[in-house]
């Protein structure tokens, strides 16, 4: 096999391991689809009727308004919450005696990491599709064309894939399994500071720039253009630019840490 | 790949390791024949782990030249790693997955092909009698059942040379000699073994070729009977009824050294039949009954306590093993 077919198959292996380990044990899966779910039934149920009572400009106002508000922020919650899972996936297996084995053997170098941010992709997509799911099945309506929904989880897809190797650099960082399912969990909290659950307009000064400015704003405008309305063009330039940016400089970073955690590697 | 016959399938020269101010390893030089059992033997922090960890590519030395199969550990690691096979201290298994899609994963990993593959693991699985547990999950399995099939995964590829470091440390008896057993077949089949471990009766088993460590220096190596050669263990022990047929015996024979407590009497020598012949027709002659004997040939604890002047079991610094965990 030629150098670039042994990285892919090695890679599809290394796949093909990482979902057998989320479908063998799918609690961590569960946990992050409850996640999501339960914050949209919490907000459209519990705080929707007087959140949607405030939305200035989003229709008649009430639980509906709100409940068509706040699905796109539900779902850039549940790509943030995906992400969590491959730090703990990453650091566990960094921990394990069997990464060893792998470093023993001639195999491509990347197919390890390749394996885990793919499989931790595919995971959010299928969770996605589930949340996306529970929101129609509680009333969430959308005029959006197939294809304005596929530019939308286009959208979505690119932001898990920067927010999935992030998580896999700090999974790497992190010297423990504990470590590494706490240092995410501002990846959870950065939905809430961001257009997503209430209009920026309505934040004070100060943390309105901030969650105009912060990444998570302009994913969740972008999917928000795309599914109910409104304007797309410069959300989406920075929303791709954002996830491009956090994809690149994670990846440098995950992979600078995998060598260095193998410094012992000669290479 | 071009091996030549005649080259060793490990050699090292002036190996050396250190992690900061601690020297792991101190100007280690070995060299393993095709086809045999090479024992690495050392108590705990001896550098053993290290010493394998190097010639498996996973961590380089500060200095010496290290070839496996002919190939530099440093300038040509993959050449290497597709030679060998590990089997770890700390198992090296995926407990998400059934044992045999352990095997299967290695199988891929290797790119053997399906039909290979499967073919493969069913040989493996029936060898190492795992076929029962096959498509069980690992949290059902026994820690023998773990080293089978740590060591089966290692097989997978065909390696020709296997590092297998303490394979049976934390074993019960039986695990262990159905290890030895398995470790002797492997040989059979002209693969070469790179074993560490602490225990002396298990170099003495297998190995061909011993090497002690100790702090990081190799104190003494050669067959096992080579070194039970060079050491002067061997004794005789003789058992009396009472203390005034000790003292009597221990005043008549030159050398003995009686245990008053236990009311023997340690005489060294060969343990050949002339000389044991002496030691009984003096006592005869002095009319001293002796209650039982027995002989005692060196072994590698007395090959271990005369090159490092403290015993194998002692247990050395730990510092090694904390310097490797990152």
């Amino acid at each position: 096999m030629t150098s670039l077919a042994c990285t892919f198959a090695d890679s599809a292996t290394m796949l093909r391991r990482n979902l057998k380990h989320q479908l063998r044990y799918p609690s961590l899966t569960v946990m992050l689809a409850a996640f999501p779910i339960v914050f949209l039934l919490l907000f459209v149920y519990v705080f929707g009727g007087q959140l949607g009572a405030g939305l200035a400009g989003h229709g008649a106002g009430g639980r509906g308004a709100y409940l068509t508000y706040v699905v796109p922020g539900i779902l850039i919650i549940t790509v943030a919450s995906g992400a969590l899972g491959t730090a703990i996936s990453v650091a566990t297996d960094m921990t394990g005696g069997i990464i060893d084995r792998f470093r023993t053997m001639a195999i491509s170098r990347a197919a390890v990491l390749t394996g885990h941010v793919i499989g931790s992709l595919l995971q959010t997509l299928a969770v996605l599709v589930l949340v996306a799911g529970v929101s129609l099945a509680i009333g969430f309506r959308s005029h959006a064309s197939a294809l304005e929904w596929l530019a939308a989880a286009g959208v979505l897809a690119l932001f898990a894939f920067a927010l999935i190797w992030l998580s896999a650099a700090l999974g790497l960082a992190a010297k423990s399994v504990e470590t590494a399912s706490n240092t995410p969990m501002f990846l959870t909290l950065l939905p809430f500071l961001s257009s997503g659950f209430v209009p920026t307009a309505s934040m004070p000064a100060g943390l309105r720039q901030f969650s105009e400015y912060e990444p998570f704003t302009p994913v969740t405008q972008t999917v928000r253009g795309f599914l109910t309305g409104g304007p797309v063009g410069m959300h989406a330039i920075a929303a791709i630019a954002w996830s491009a940016g956090i994809a690149l400089a994670s990846y440098l970073w995950a992979v600078r840490l995998y060598n260095r955690r193998r410094a012992a590697e000669p290479n | 790949m071009t091996i030549s016959l005649t080259a060793p399938a490990i050699s090292a020269r002036a190996v050396r390791k250190s992690y900061g101010e601690h020297i792991v390893l101190d100007g280690v030089d070995l060299t393993v024949a095709k086809g045999t059992i090479f024992s690495l033997l050392g108590p705990n922090g001896a550098g053993k782990t290290t010493m394998v960890r190097i010639l498996s590519t996973l961590i380089p030395a500060d200095s010496g030249d290290i070839r496996v199969g002919g190939h530099d550990v440093v300038t040509d690691p993959d050449a290497v790693r597709a030679l060998i096979g590990v089997t770890g201290q700390f198992s090296a298994v995926d407990n998400y997955l059934t044992g045999e899609e352990n095997l299967r994963l290695m199988a891929d990993l290797r790119h053997l092909g399906r039909q290979a593959g499967r073919r493969r693991i069913a040989e493996l699985l029936e060898r190492f009698d795992l076929t029962g547990a096959a498509r069980k999950p690992l949290s059902t399995y026994s820690g023998g059942m773990r080293r089978r099939l740590d060591l089966a995964m290692t097989l997978v590829g065909h390696p020709s040379v296997i590092f297998l470091d303490e394979p049976t440390t934390g074993l019960d008896p039986r695990s262990r000699r159905t290890m030895w057993q398995i470790i002797r077949e492997l040989v059979t089949d002209g693969v070469t073994i790179f074993l560490t471990t602490q225990y002396l009766d298990e170099a003495d088993h297998l190995a061909d070729y011993v090497a002690v460590l100790d702090h990081g220096r190799i104190v003494a190596e050669g067959t096992p009977a080579e070194l039970k050669r060079r050491i002067p263990g061997g004794h005789i022990q003789l058992q009396f009824a009472e203390l005034d047929a000790l003292r009597a015996a221990v005043s008549m024979i030159p050398n003995a050294t009686p245990d008053d407590d236990q009311l023997v009497m340690q005489v060294p020598g060969d343990g050949s039949i002339a000389s044991l012949r002496r030691v009984l027709d003096e006592l005869d002659d002095a009319r001293i009954t002796v209650e039982h004997l027995s002989i005692h040939t060196p072994d590698l604890d007395d090959v271990f306590f005369a090159v490092t002047g403290h015993s194998a079991i002692e247990p050395a610094t730990r510092q090694e093993e904390e310097a490797l965990q990152p």
